[in-house]
Formats: C-alpha cells, structure tokens, sequence
C-alpha cells in the first residue's frame, strides 16, 4: 500500500505519521507542499502541526498550498484522504469536511489521553476494527468542533461523525469532552466517507512504551482494510 | 551625538569601565561602539562577576565531548550519537512580559542547541512564581506557561519535564529558567570558531527589527519601579520562523558548506559576530545596509543592538552561497550575504559608505572587565530545639493532607497538560515522575533528563545547598533507571554588588563543584543571571541543576508507580530525622530557622550507583526518591501514581513518628520489590554497605499504620490533584 504524507512550513508531526505508516506496512513518501502532483497513493495524509505558524487561521493558509488543489481532486475523485489535528483543520479550510474548530473551551492547549467512541465502522477507516473505544492522544490549542444546526442535522443524517469524545466504557457526556466540541465530536468524514479529519493523534499510540497501543490497532485495520 | 561619560553610564557601563574603554580604543568611542562595549561588557554578556568562580567548577569527563563555552555543552553517548544541552535563564523579561519572556527564552535555548546540528528532541523548564497570596502570581504564571507551550508546541519539541516553585522571595523576580536537549551524530557537531580569511558571512532567519534592543543590559540590572517602561527591551516571539529556521539550518548542515555558525541571541548581531571572530582570531567587516531590516531607518546602533528572534550568523565556505541561498529561498527565510572574515583581528562596520566602528575584537572579549567581588561566608545556622510535645500531638494524616495540597508539593498537571509532552513518537517517560525520558529515535537507547533547585536549603546554607541540588538531579536520574552523565547550570542570584548575595553565588558554586566532581557528574554548559533584585529585596539563591542521563536499554526504565499488591516496599538510605528547612518544619512548624540536611557524598554515591545495579539486574518494579515532605509524601506519589495502597510498618529506631515520617535526610529513595527477590535485593544493599528499611507491603487502596492513622488514596489524590487547578481557575 503506498501512502503520502503531506510536509507544510510547520507541520511537526509528519515525521511522526511517517514512521507510523511506515511500521504497519506501507510504502510512505513525504510530498512537500510546494509540489504540483501528488505521488500515486492509497491513503494521503495530512498531518499535525502548526501549519504556517496558526497564522490567520489554523490551517486556513495551509487549504491554499499548490499540492492541496492536487488532494482535494484525489478526494473528489474517492481516494481516501485523512487529517489528523492541523490536518483536520485544513481538511475544514478546504471544505472537504463540514465545520469548524474553534479554540477549545478553556483556552488552553491540552496534551492528554482520551477516550474515543467509534460511531460509524461503516468505512475504509474503521471497517473490522474489533473495538468500540479507543484510547487516542490529543495535543491541540483549536479541537473544538462547531457547525450550524442544519449542517449538523445533515451530518448526523448522513452518519459522519466519526469518533466521539467519551469514557472508558464509551458514555459519550459532557464531562470526557476535552475542549467543548459540539456533541462530543473528536472526527468527522465527508459524505462519501473517504475523507476523514480527526483531533486525535493514533500515530503517538503505537508502542507499549508510549502512552498506548491503540493507534496501532486503528493502522493495522486501515492496511488492511485498503489492501 | 558625541559619547561622554553620562552616556556611557545610562547604557549601564560603570565610570571605570568607561575610562577603560576610551583607553584601550586610545580615543573616544562613537555612539554605535558604545552600545556594543555596553552590549558586550554587560554581566549578562561578560560573566565580569562570575567568570573567576565558574572556572573552579569540574567540566571534564570521559563522556564529555565539549564543555562550557561553546553554544551548548556535548556529551557522548556511544554509538557516534552525543547529546547537546544547555539551560538558560530569561527571568527579566518574563516578569515585564510573562508570555513573550518565557516563550523567546524557549526560542533562544532551542537554536542555541540546533546551532550545533543537533535536532532538538526535549524541552524542560525550572519557573519559580512569588507567593501564591501575591496580587500578581496568577497572571505570571498563565502567561510563562501559555508562553512556554506557544513556543516549544510550535516547534514540535516535546516538553517532558519540570520546576514549578512559589515562594514570596520571588515576589517582584520570577525566573523562568528553559532547558533543551537536542541529538547530534558526533561527527557532524558545529561551533562558532571562524576559520580562513575572506570567508562571507552570511545573515538567515527573520529580519532585524526594533525589539528587544538592550535586553541583555536589562538583564543586568535590579528592578525599580520604573518597571513598565522596561516592555521595549523585551524581544516578541515567531516560532513558526523558528521551526522553519531549524528545518532550513538542519538542511544545510546536513551538507560540507558551514565552517562556523552562531545564534544570535542576547545582544544579537554584536555578540554573535564578535564571538566567531575572536574564538578564529580573525576580524570582521560587515556592511550593515546589507543587513535585512524590517522597519525603515534603522541606524547602525539600532542593527547591532537588536535581539529580534529566530536569527542565525554563518561563516561559509567559498563557492556555497548559491546552494545555501537555495535552501533558505525553499523555508522562505531571508539569507543576506553580509561581509567577510579579515585578518585584521577588528570588527569593522560600515554603513551608507562610512565606517561607524572599528573596534579589535580582543578589547571586547579577552580585555572585558573581570571583577573579584567581595563576599561574605555564610555560617551554618544552629539546629532548632524541635518541641517533641507540639509535633507528638499533631496528627499524621491531617499533616500529610495539607502537604499534599501544598503549592510547592501538589501536582502540577495544569502545567504540563498545556505542553504537547508527546509529539515526536519518543516519550516514554511523561512530566509528572522524577524524570522525564524520550528515546534516541530509531535506538534501544533513551536519555533522561530532569531539573532540580532547592532554594530554601540554599538560602540557609550555600555550601550545603549547593551540593543538596546537584545530588537531587543525579537521584532524580537513578530514580528512573538512569546512569547520570552530565549537568548544565543556571544560576539565579541576587545583585553580585551585595557581599550577602555574592556569598551566596560563591559558596553555591563550590557546593555545586564539590558535589559534581565527586559524583563524576561534570558541568558541561550553564548561564548566570545574576541582579534577580528589586529595590534592595533579592530572590532566594536559586541554581538550577539540569541532569542528563543514559539508560542503554529503554526497556529497563523505571517508574514511580506501584505496581502490585503485595509488593515489597523499602526506604534505602538512613532517616535520621531532619526537620530544619523541610516543608513540613515550614508549613507546619511555621519554623523558618536552621540548617538544611546534611550532604553525605559517599552515601549518595553508593546508594545510588547500588539502586543502578539492582534495576540492571530487574530486581526493581518502582522507584522514587525521597525529598520535599519526607518518606511518607514520597509513598503517597507512590500510591497516588499507582492506584495502589500500602501496609506501613512501625519505625523500629525512630520513636517519633512524624521525625521518621516528614523529615528530609538526604540519599534516600523508595523502592518496591517483589518477594520472592527479597533475599537478591537485600544481599546486594548488604554487600554494598547500603542502609536499609522495610517500609511496608502494597495493598489495594488504603495508606494504613494504624485504626486511627488511615486514609483512602482517593481522598489523598484529590488533596493532591485538586489544588493548583482550583487555583488557577479562580
């Protein structure tokens, strides 16, 4: 399966994604941002960081780049296209997912572990993945989730709520929402469900000696599920 | 404008210091030469007051690969990798400006270390607040950690460990003191030494701007109460320019082109220019038009005084100019050829067609004022006569509730949730233990760091206090399964013109020496910040100890947790019960007097090196080491961490329970076995003359000594966890 991972001026965790990819079995290349032609891939990615520094708008500067007009046709086209933190900003600035992130509720970057409901498997990303809940880790300044009624009503019609902030057990309340997201939404997907931004970082979550190994439960479905 | 004696001292030079200038330069300096004698003259830059006592501190080892006086020290740890690192202090302009203050002096710490080639892999920090009744404490401390995370979250460097003090002495001087770490192949390490004649030099990064002139003669000087007017002198922070920076530096680096490069940081273009050139005995020529500007008119004076951020002077060889701009052009950072190197051992200035200084690099370095201040030995303070009546009286858990919630105790996770602790793939050790550790990306290795001041045993004793710190750091690393390796210092004091406080940094200094030398622990990189004053008021003297060390199979790291029921807990190292300067003589006692415990070097050794040994062999499930509030506030983190509780067994030897319990002896730690490696553990402590005691077994969730001395580990949690947070949010 090849991959790529998309390098703007301040990502800062393509490195990491890179090395994530790259241990669950795929071929990974980095695309810089400057570039006219995305490499052939299976699965781009678009990932965390301060893409221009947050400047104007986190990822707002970033959804102009020369490279993104090439991902959003591969996603037009049904490739599959995933944004992690700053990546899922981006994928909002482009429009290719519904919403906005907003600073989050208590004005303060947070960098803990959350739990993560899976709300709809129906999809590349979360097709056979055994769990319901996964533990992910968060690191963000801008993750709270805000659309209007009527786009939410339509997301909710069309289930592309991806992943909810909740418990251990999966009660998805008020209380295990980090950062005052709309109904405790951590990712959401297109309509087509081949685009998919997320709050959480899974790449930060694939060894036991890290803070868990949950994100390499979500990369072994997802080779799979492309192969 | 003509250069008098008035002048020269509103830009903080002393009236001899003046007279020196004008004969060494056998004339009078112009405004421009001024300003760099001032910038480069000031304690901040020159060390005048501190130079004659660093050069007595122990820098060599055999893991040290160079020691203090380059950008950051190195140390080597096998396999061609090494470890550059360097703590640095930005207290003045975090009080004037908590966010832009904390997050430059993140900045400036991190490119001293990319500087070198290393990527930076870690960030730490040691911020020490006034009181927490005082009217401004709160504000400061949002805005150093706002400040801290803006920047090092920004760069993408995981902040993995910690300091966070309160205490009123540091009421109108905060400190805020950053640490980082970075890895570097050992072959591929760069200085700021300049080599060969007509080399260019070379300007990247941002452009030059207005801010932060005189910051570093700021930093030299008291606060009164003309404070406020102070807010120009303070540089504002571009991360993002930073990161770019780094990933354009790096880039270059990774090719044959640099043959010197140097950050500019305190006092900017004056002090990086003149440090290349006079560590190559060479001259420099710059043509200061050349210089990319970002507002219009500045003057020469302004240019070379300026502390705008994310800037960096290169040397380069012949014929790369092309190739470097390309790399810089590609991270949309300015790149300005700017002069060359000379042979005429002079920094030489032109501006407009003119020559606006021309000054021999040696008058400003080798011939800058060194001052042999006068000081005053501090005596050890009696011991208290403690009222075994009053403290038998006192009820332990009551005790241990309120020092659990203790601003200085108390858990710090409002803190370091708000730095991304986790970017980069590498943490397996996150804030909140003894150390933090990352791995050596791709390796079986993984480098601890952690960092440590005990101001109030500073504060009673020097001397004492100077040891007490260093042997805290090398715990702090065993604790975690590390072998300790090297430290890096930084030094906050009061005014040096004051014999108290000068005493103060003196004896620290010899402490510190002493401590390092014996434990094989060198000082490889360190900064002084000295006048941490208002008015007369200066700070408790607060050195900052940052520890580095290895653990060779990452696997075998430890942490403070408890791990299992039954386990097997032990106290190693002797309570004899000292509770002068301890917290609990503090805040409970409300008993300011006394001497701080004593620093036996060859306990600390041993009982350390034997807990390395006994880790190596796995025999260890959990570890900690004993300091603020004593054997039973180290077990309750235990427990805390753990979610487990624990049996603890009677003292055998001494009678007063709240003496063995909260007193502060040093070269002691807390570890958990299992029991069926009793026999193993015990052997080795005994063969290795180690002092020992059976503290208690593990149970579920109860801290138990008796029916009446009993609490949950919830209950403790939430004295512990609730305090900074409730405080922060009021």
């Amino acid at each position: 399966m090849k991959s790529s991972v998309i390098t703007f001026p301040g990502s800062n965790c393509d490195r990491d994604m890179d090395v994530a990819l790259k241990k669950f079995g795929f071929r990974n290349k980095m695309v810089w941002h400057e570039e006219d032609e995305l490499p052939k891939s299976d699965l781009v990615v678009l990932p965390g960081g301060f893409s221009y520094g947050d400047y104007l708008r986190c990822g707002s500067m970033a959804s102009k780049s020369k490279i993104m007009k090439s991902v959003i046709n591969f996603a037009n086209s049904g490739g599959m296209v995933m944004g992690i933190c700053n990546g899922f900003q981006i994928l909002v600035e482009t429009g290719l997912v519904p919403g906005a992130l907003l600073r989050n509720k208590y004005l303060e970057f947070i960098c803990k572990n959350v739990f993560v409901k899976i709300n709809n498997k129906n999809n590349g990303y979360f097709k056979n993945i055994r769990n319901d809940v996964l533990e992910l880790h968060i690191a963000h300044n801008e993750g709270n989730y805000f659309c209007t009624n009527d786009q939410l009503k339509e997301i909710e019609d069309n289930a592309q709520v991806a992943i909810n902030y909740c418990d251990p057990e999966g009660k998805i309340e008020e209380p295990f929402n980090p950062n005052g997201s709309m109904k405790n939404i951590a990712g959401i997907f297109n309509k087509a469900k081949n685009v998919l931004g997320m709050m959480p970082h899974p790449e930060r979550m694939i060894d036991t000696s890290l803070s868990g190994e949950d994100g390499s439960l979500f990369f072994k479905n997802l080779i799979n599920n492309l192969k | 404008m003509i250069v008098n004696e008035k002048i020269a001292i509103d830009h903080g030079l002393k009236k001899d210091e003046y007279k020196k200038i004008c004969e060494l330069l056998k004339r009078i300096p112009n405004i421009t030469e001024l300003g760099i004698f001032s910038a480069m003259w000031n304690e901040h830059c020159s060390y005048k007051s501190s130079r004659l006592h660093l050069k007595k501190l122990p820098t060599k080892g055999k893991q040290v690969i160079q020691g203090p006086g380059e950008n950051a020290g190195v140390v080597d740890i096998g396999d061609n990798d090494a470890i550059v690192f360097k703590i640095e202090s930005h207290n003045h302009p975090s009080f004037i400006e908590p966010y832009q203050g904390a997050a430059t002096g993140v900045g400036g710490i991190m490119r001293d270390v990319f500087t070198m080639g290393a990527r930076p892999i870690a960030n730490l920090n040691s911020i020490h607040f006034g009181s927490t009744q005082h009217k401004k404490t709160k504000n400061l401390l949002r805005g150093v950690v706002h400040g801290i995370g803006g920047y090092g979250n920004c760069m993408g460097v995981p902040t993995i460990a910690g300091q966070t003090s309160f205490d009123s002495s540091y009421n109108g001087n905060i400190l805020v003191n950053a640490m980082t770490l970075g890895l570097v192949k050992k072959d591929k390490i760069f200085y700021s030494k300049a080599a060969g004649l007509n080399k260019p030099v070379i300007y990247v990064g941002s452009k030059t701007g207005r801010d932060g002139i005189h910051g570093a003669s700021m930093a030299s000087a008291s606060f009164d109460d003309k404070i406020e007017e102070k807010k120009p002198t303070v540089q504002v922070g571009d991360p993002f320019t930073e990161k770019l920076l780094l990933e354009a530096c790096l880039e270059l680096m990774a090719g044959d082109s640099i043959i010197a490069i140097q950050d500019m940081g305190a006092a900017g273009l004056t002090s990086s220019s003149i440090e290349m050139a006079s560590k190559g005995n060479l001259g420099i020529e710059i043509n200061l038009n050349k210089v990319p500007c970002r507002e219009s008119k500045m003057t020469p004076y302004e240019i070379m005084l300026s502390e705008s951020q994310e800037r960096m002077l290169i040397v380069l060889e012949n014929g790369k100019e092309e190739q470097a701009k390309k790399i810089f052009d590609k991270w949309n950072l300015d790149f300005a050829i700017i002069g060359k190197t000379t042979k005429s051992k002079k920094i030489e200035l032109y501006f407009d067609n003119e020559r606006v200084a021309d000054i021999p690099v040696n008058t400003l370095v080798e011939n800058s004022p060194m001052y042999d201040r006068k000081w005053k030995k501090a005596k050890l303070p009696k011991k208290n006569k403690i009222n075994k009546d009053e403290i038998n009286n006192l009820k332990i858990i009551e005790v241990l509730k309120k020092i659990l919630a203790n601003p200085n105790i108390c858990s710090k996770e409002w803190i370091w949730q708000q730095y991304d602790h986790t970017v980069m793939g590498d943490t397996i050790q996150k804030p909140g233990g003894d150390s933090g550790v990352v791995r050596v990306h791709g390796t079986n290795k993984a480098v601890a760091a952690s960092v440590d001041s005990s101001a109030v045993y500073c504060w009673a004793h020097p001397l004492t206090g100077g040891k007490q710190v260093v042997c805290e750091s090398f715990r702090n690393l065993i604790s975690v399964g590390a072998k300790p390796v090297a430290i890096t210092n930084c030094l906050n004091f009061g005014s040096p013109e004051n014999e108290e406080n000068m005493g103060e940094f003196v004896e620290c200094v010899q402490g510190i020496g002493e401590a390092s030398s014996y434990l094989k622990f060198p000082v490889v990189s360190g900064n002084v910040s000295f006048y941490n004053q208002t008015k007369n008021q200066g700070i408790k003297p607060t050195p900052s100890i940052g520890g580095v060390g290895l653990l060779n199979d990452y696997t075998k790291m430890i942490t403070m947790d408890f791990k299992e029921v039954d386990n097997i807990v032990f106290v190693i190292g002797k309570t004899e019960g000292h509770i002068d300067q301890s917290l609990f003589a503090r805040v409970v006692l409300n008993e300011k007097n006394g001497p701080p415990p004593e620093i036996n070097l060859f306990n600390e050794k041993n009982n350390g090196e034997t807990l390395l040994k006994l880790m190596d062999n796995n025999l260890i499930k959990s570890a900690h080491d004993i300091s603020l509030g004593g054997i039973i506030t180290a077990v309750s983190k235990m427990c805390i961490k753990g979610n487990k509780g624990i049996n603890l067994k009677k003292p055998k030897y001494l009678i007063n329970e709240i003496e063995y319990f909260f007193s502060e002896d040093q070269g002691r730690y807390i570890i958990e076995i299992n029991k069926k490696d009793q026999k193993k553990v015990l052997n080795i402590l005994n063969k290795n003359a180690v002092h020992y005691d059976e503290l208690g077994t593990i149970n579920e969730n109860v801290l138990f000594l008796n029916e009446k001395t009993k609490v949950t580990i919830d209950e403790l949690k939430g004295f512990n966890t609730k305090w900074l947070k409730e405080y922060m949010s009021n």
